[in-house]
């Protein structure tokens, strides 16, 4: 099958420290990945990789057959850990910010999902609470109609409830042969919408597998999984 | 009704028993029309391409068939879904079983059981 993320040899060193060592990973078209991994595993150095914020010290990575630069940022829509939003701005002006910056922007698809959260586009960000806040992040992403989709830690600052919403609009708006990949700790929350789960420790890549794989040859669930192979 | 989904289980064997329970508890009649794959994912919260295995199993099986350009839909064979009943009983059957063999009760016991337990709900009506 077609992939839109290959990595090959993949390694990178920070001073006294091997953030990513040699990984090997795939991430095929129309797929929804989990990457999993302790605290310090190499999610995020790796998603960084991805999204060209860093560059690799050894090893290649291509997306769509590029290496990460101008033409991917046009097919990637990236959720960082971290706002980079202007407290200032109010909700509207952040749309307006995205679509003129990204050609596949849909505006009306962002208004939409505004108002199924209750979100008014008029409200100044730094008025909404760190959850809303999140909201509004994913709400700019998803409304890219980009074929690569990823999201550091999406879910990590809201409740139960908003937590179901918010996959649930993952799982709605992300298009049929886009790819989407995301890291997480809050394994047993995603897991359902998990075509395949990577887990990484340490800078290595230590499983891939589908999820009901790891189910049906288990006998548990990831999440359960995770808790052993990770026992700390 | 609810989609419920045990975590020890592979999720789309879990959607196969949960689409059976939909047809033959008549929530979608024969020859009824069902709701899109990215509806039914996005109902149940589950991956899109999960679910879509789900209904292709069972379209295998002859419950669902397909239309190219119509959609997915329930088949008009009333006995393949009285079929589906009796495989879906038994299959409860037999785990119900295996879980009182757990418990040290071989077969006879567990039908004794039963049969006791359900002349007392009778007689509480």
């Amino acid at each position: 099958m077609d992939s839109i993320l290959e990595c090959r040899g993949l390694t990178k060193r920070f001073p006294g420290c091997l953030a990513l060592n040699a990984v090997n990973l795939s991430v095929a078209k129309g797929k929804i990945v989990g990457l999993l991994g302790p605290n310090g595993s190499g999610k995020t150095t790796l998603i960084k990789l991805i999204n060209g914020l860093l560059t690799p010290d050894g090893g290649t990575i291509t997306v769509s057959g590029r290496k990460p630069g101008v033409e991917t940022k046009k097919i990637i829509s990236y959720l960082p850990e971290r706002t980079y939003l202007n407290d200032w701005m109010d909700v509207r002006t952040i749309l307006d910010f995205f679509s003129d910056f990204y050609a596949d922007f849909n505006r009306a698809k962002a208004y939409d999902m505004l108002q199924r959260l209750h979100i008014d586009p008029g409200s100044r960000l730094k008025t909404l609470s760190k959850g809303t806040k999140e909201k509004v992040q994913l709400i700019l992403v998803m409304s890219r109609e980009a074929q690569l989709y990823v999201l550091d830690e999406p879910i990590g600052g809201v409740d139960p409830a908003a937590r179901d919403y918010i996959l649930d609009t993952i799982l709605s708006n992300y298009r049929e042969n886009a790819s989407l990949i995301l890291s997480t700790h809050l394994i047993a929350d995603v897991e359902k919408i998990l075509d395949e789960v990577i887990f990484i420790n340490r800078g290595s890549v230590v499983l891939t597998s589908s999820v009901d794989d790891i189910r049906e040859h288990e006998g548990k669930s990831v999440d359960a999984m995770f808790r052993e192979v990770f026992r700390c | 009704m609810p989609w419920e989904l045990k975590p020890d289980r592979p999720i789309y064997a879990q959607l196969i028993e949960q689409l059976q329970l939909l047809v033959i508890s008549g929530i979608y009649p024969p020859g009824s029309k069902l709701p899109s794959v990215r509806e039914l994912a996005a109902e149940a919260s589950v991956n899109p391409n999960t679910m879509q295995r789900a209904l292709a199993k069972l379209e295998d099986e002859g419950l669902l068939f397909s239309q190219r350009t119509s959609g997915r839909f329930v088949t008009e064979d009333a006995g393949r879904i009285v079929q589906t009943k009796r495989d879906l009983a038994e299959k409860l059957t037999r785990e119900f079983l295996g879980n009182m063999g757990r418990l040290g009760y071989d077969a006879r016991g567990a039908v004794s059981l039963l049969e006791r337990i359900t002349k007392e709900e009778e007689q509480n009506g």
